[in-house]
């Protein structure tokens, strides 16, 4: 249903001034090729600066790309940027067109603007509002509630007048689990009931491999892969990530810990090892015994991520991924 | 060129039948009157959350500046100078200065991509926040005329025509301002866009006209609200000469009508970048 080829965006070189120093020329997304199919949950993971959202703007026709092509259900969106205001629904990472509404106000409004009379609007929003439990804030302005609330109010705002795509970046910020849930709920029933697609975008893994049906990882604006999640983890199948705490410095004088070193990923008293099978099990015996279980805050030993996934691919941050 | 490899259909998706054939249907656009209406609508409905302590502000700045010139100006043209001009000010204050910030901000922190990625027509948005702006001031407004006519002794048969003068007099400086916060690179530039513009209808506004040299008086004849102070302070007369407070009137809206059309444009430019 969406079809993205060639899609290349470059962010020109801006000369330094006082204060601020000069950056080079930025290739923001390049020759992104993408497929979107109906009916499914389809993610852009990514660290921050990935391209994730300059992508998303191209799709959404908020940015001309350099060069490429966009189309989403038979519709050129590069020739008519427009048309997707009719075809999507955009749920952005800013509120403030927002903020000073109420709750109730910010969703009818948007049901206006998409076209709905005052009825079909008025009738929608009490229906995702309830949907959504934002019913008892109804009458607060999304000023007032906290972060993860706020963004449910967006999302909900989203939701009003129908769309057969949503594109949502980074919807979950901020939200506790309740809300998460909600979201994911209401994102479930739209695709079962009216056989809705999701373009998603976020840097979190763990909703990666839970929500997404395909998964396409950016890295430094190009697509270093695109698979189902279980599809990208089996292209790491044969490793184990070991990751390691230590109390306070890390027991050099033990010379297996010593050897292990080399192969860590070090973030401050944390290791991350990512070791053949039988190699994480000679790590393990070695810093539960002895001189080395004395030093050792806590260890896990976990089946590979799409973080390890990316890492493994050669992506370029080795932080800026989150697991929560 | 990055490529991809074809992923195995997940569980959810339908088959890729369903893509194939003519371009699907589009969602409604958006007509022009409901849009206006709601944009109206929730654009009025923040003025109680956040813009109440500015119209204090607005208000009694004129009433300040009044205060100030009855020292130096007693009755005649001069008053009815002061005294419409003062009127005028309150409008010039939010249409022009609040709505500057504010669409300089909506810009700046993307809050625009909102209204961009719905089928609404630009001049909707623009005409919907400049007509609540220009609703914000009305209550000043009368507060200010009604304390002026009071101070300097002038009749107030003819207040009526604020209800002219505002609208009219409101949609020149609201464009004026949406143009100034939309075209501005940066939020701090529409700001001071925004303070400019309303100082300049404060000083070429206020202060008796014949007084001041040649060009600036060419530069008061190019500022919008000019147009706006005249009509009003025509009606302070004991015959006032309709003629030209209607011509006045009519410049007010000839250019309320081009800078909301810069507006709109401004904001089709600002909206995909």
């Amino acid at each position: 249903m969406c079809a993205v080829r060639g899609l290349t965006k470059t962010y020109p070189a801006v000369r330094g001034r006082r204060g601020t120093p000069a950056t080079p020329e930025v290739r923001a997304t390049d020759a992104v090729r993408l497929d979107i199919r109906r009916g499914e949950i389809f993610g852009l993971l990514g660290p921050n600066g990935a391209g994730k959202s300059t992508l998303v703007r191209q799709l959404t026709g908020l940015m001309r790309p350099d060069s490429g092509s966009v189309e989403i259900l038979g519709h050129d969106i590069v020739r008519h940027p427009d048309r997707a205001a009719r075809i999507l629904a955009y749920l952005g990472q800013e509120s403030t067109a927002l903020d000073e509404l109420t709750v109730s106000l910010a969703a009818e409004t948007t049901g206006r603007l998409r076209g709905l009379d005052l009825a079909a609007a008025r009738a929608e929003r009490d229906a995702v509002l309830d949907e959504l439990g934002l019913a008892p804030l109804a009458s607060r302005p999304l000023k007032k509630l906290s972060g993860g609330q706020r963004r449910l109010a967006c999302f909900a705002a989203a939701l009003v007048g129908r769309r057969p795509l949503l594109v949502l970046d980074e919807p979950t910020t901020g939200m506790d689990p309740v809300a998460r849930r909600a979201v994911w709920a209401a994102v479930d029933r739209r695709r079962a009931e009216q056989g809705a697609t999701v373009l998603l975008v976020t840097h979190n893994v763990i909703e990666a491999e839970t929500v997404l049906d395909r998964v396409a990882v950016l890295d430094r604006g190009r697509v270093i892969a695109c698979d189902t999640p279980a599809g990208l983890k089996e292209q790491v199948a044969g490793e184990v990530r070991v990751e390691l705490v230590w109390r306070e410095n890390a027991p050099l004088h033990v010379p297996e810990v010593a050897a292990l070193r080399a192969r860590a990923v070090e973030s401050g008293r944390r290791w991350t090892l990512r070791l053949a099978p039988e190699e994480a099990r000679a790590a393990v015996a070695t810093v539960t015994g002895g001189a080395a279980f004395a030093a050792l805050d806590d260890f896990t030993l976990a089946t590979p991520s799409l973080e390890d996934v990316y890492l493994a691919l050669g992506g370029h941050a080795t932080q800026g991924l989150v697991k929560a | 060129m990055s490529a991809v490899p074809a992923g195995v259909l997940p569980g959810g998706a339908l088959p890729l039948a369903g893509d194939a054939g003519a371009a699907a249907e589009l969602g409604p656009r958006a007509r022009f009157a409901p849009s206006l209406a709601a944009v109206y609508r929730a654009q009025l409905s923040r003025a109680r959350v956040a813009r109440i302590p500015l119209l204090f502000v607005a208000t009694f700045q004129s009433l300040g500046i009044m205060v100030m010139m009855r020292g130096v100006v007693d009755g005649g043209t001069e008053a009815r100078a002061v005294v419409a001009g003062s009127t005028v000010l309150v409008v010039a204050f939010v249409a022009l200065n609040l709505l500057a910030q504010y669409f300089g901000q909506l810009r700046a922190s993307g809050g625009l991509d909102h209204y961009a990625t719905l089928p609404v027509p630009p001049a909707a948005v623009v005409l919907g926040a400049a007509a609540a702006y220009a609703s914000f001031t009305v209550p000043g407004t009368v507060v200010t005329a009604v304390f002026g006519c009071l101070l300097f002794g002038l009749p107030l048969a003819h207040l009526w025509v604020l209800a002219a003068v505002v609208p009219l007099a409101g949609a020149a400086l609201a464009g004026l301002g949406a143009a100034f916060g939309l075209l501005a690179p940066r939020p701090e530039l529409a700001t001071l866009l925004g303070q400019l513009g309303m100082s300049a209808a404060l000083l070429l506004g206020v202060l008796p006209a014949d007084r001041m040299p040649a060009p600036v008086q060419y530069l008061r004849d190019l500022l919008p609200s000019t147009y706006g102070v005249e009509a009003f302070a025509r009606t302070f007369g004991a015959r006032p000469d309709w003629a030209a407070v209607l011509g006045d009137l009519a410049v007010c809206a000839g250019v309320g009508a081009v800078s909301l059309a810069l507006a709109a444009w401004a904001y089709r430019r600002a909206a995909v970048r």
